[in-house]
């Protein structure tokens, strides 16, 4: 419940024989995986059933070309632009598309935007669904158990994780991501950036204001 | 199905992890489970609906001691033996044997990005109206099928308030087991803390599901 303890670390002192242990384990469990996979992708290969390059291919969109900088620029572009907030707010998939960010796992947006009195949080408690399109692969801990587990049920200790303590009297609002929606949250504006251009703005956004374990960045850190 | 991934309100797991400047990803391996997921799924020959049940019957202790992507791979060996496409004797020793089943398509890398850009949408017509309104109040069913699901336990037996239709999508409860994709309205039903969790709960939470409209009845 929300009276959790968040206090693990001193519940649960660490012994550094066992912690070295673990971690061998878990050097040997990824050298399993990666002759497991090898094994798989040579013979898909040898079956003609895959294509190496088009790995290569999906890959590298994932690094290079699909990530957070474009939430970052859909965020941006609504805190610049009234109109197109508004639309955002009405047919996400629609206002994004416009700005060329459609595909995989974006294909039925919605933009659910934070206010002094609410903050939204995004999970999926079923598996990890995740808005591709805009934010890129989702992180490890977004997939993990503790983060689905925990979101719903005690959010205000999982976003203490995150370093982000929120006024006791703000609204948490979870959402789960339970069917082919995905969720974009677009963070309140900081203070003290009138005037800024779009690619000023985005500059603020980070990944994590966008899933809602965090806030957008102070201008000061830009200066 | 109550498998080991209808994690909400689970507890035991101890902190959220978040990882600064995480990498994309944390072995070359996983880099390679993303394109096999992917190129794979391009087959034509399952849904996402049956590979995310694939996922979810992992036994137990295996689902929640791996990484997202052993997970991912796990499951694409079932579906793979599943489909034809290899044979568990093929997987064990990595070498082909027979020809298998022939995929509509194999994904090419000039493939690649059209096939990223369209997706897979999912939304489909329905004839009938919406059966439940915004403002109204509904009731989550007391489902435990032993098959696919995507109402989460701890919203079950609930009562929450419809906050959007959704539009209407393909049912994934009969989809994953191939019985056709039966679309039917969605809908954002949001509850108060207090009422899934009871005494105890954060004041100021409110949590919402996607929920199919079989999942739901009038108050």
């Amino acid at each position: 419940m929300s009276g959790q303890d968040h206090h693990h670390d001193h519940d649960h002192p660490h012994d550094d024989h066992h912690e070295h242990a673990h971690d061998h384990d878990h050097e040997n469990h990824y050298s399993d995986m990666q002759a497991r996979v090898r094994a798989l992708e040579t013979l898909l290969t040898e079956k003609g059933l895959v294509d190496p390059a088009a790995i290569d291919a999906i890959v590298e969109t994932y690094e290079t070309k699909v990530g957070p900088r474009n939430g970052a620029r859909v965020v941006a572009t609504a805190w610049s632009d009234p109109d197109f907030a508004d639309w955002l707010k009405r047919d996400a998939t629609a206002a994004i598309s416009s700005l060329g960010y459609t595909g995989r796992q974006g294909e039925h947006m919605r933009a659910v935007f934070n206010t002094e009195e609410t903050h939204n949080l995004v999970v999926c408690t079923l598996c990890s669904c995740y808005p591709w399109s805009v934010l890129g692969l989702p992180p490890v801990w977004y997939k993990a158990p503790a983060y689905r587990s925990r979101a719903v049920i005690d959010p205000r200790g999982v976003l203490s994780e995150f370093g982000l303590d929120l006024p006791e009297e703000t609204k948490i609002r979870v959402w789960d991501s339970t069917a082919e929606l995905r969720y974009l949250v677009v963070p309140v504006r900081p203070q003290g950036t009138k005037g800024w251009t779009v690619e000023q703005l985005a500059d603020l956004v980070t990944r994590d204001s966008m899933i809602g374990t965090g806030l957008a960045r102070q201008p000061e850190v830009l200066r | 199905m109550n498998g080991p991934h209808d994690l909400g309100g689970q507890m035991g797991f101890g902190p959220v992890a978040p990882e600064p400047d995480e990498p994309y990803f944390h072995a070359e391996w996983e880099e390679r489970a993303l394109g096999l997921t992917l190129s794979c799924g391009a087959f034509g020959a399952w849904t996402i609906d049956e590979s995310r049940h694939a996922r979810e019957n992992i036994p137990p202790a295996a689902y929640l001691s791996a990484s997202y992507y052993e997970i991912w791979i796990r499951a694409l060996e079932t579906l793979l033996s599943r489909h034809g496409f290899v044979t568990p004797r093929e997987l064990a020793a990595g070498q082909s044997e027979t020809q298998g089943a022939l995929p509509k398509r194999v994904l090419k890398a000039d493939m690649v990005a059209g096939v990223l850009a369209r997706g897979g949408p999912c939304d489909r017509p329905v004839e009938a109206a919406p059966r439940f309104v915004v403002g109204q109040a509904v009731r989550t069913k007391n489902l435990n099928p032993v098959t696919h699901t995507r109402l989460p336990r701890y919203a079950r037996a609930k009562t929450g308030v419809i906050e959007a239709v959704q539009g209407s999508f393909v049912f994934p409860d009969d989809n994953a087991h191939g019985h056709g994709e039966n679309p039917q309205w969605v809908y954002t039903v949001v509850f108060d803390g207090l009422e899934i969790w009871g005494e105890g709960s954060d004041p100021t939470l409110t949590v919402s599901v996607d929920a199919w409209e079989s999942y739901l009845e009038p108050v």
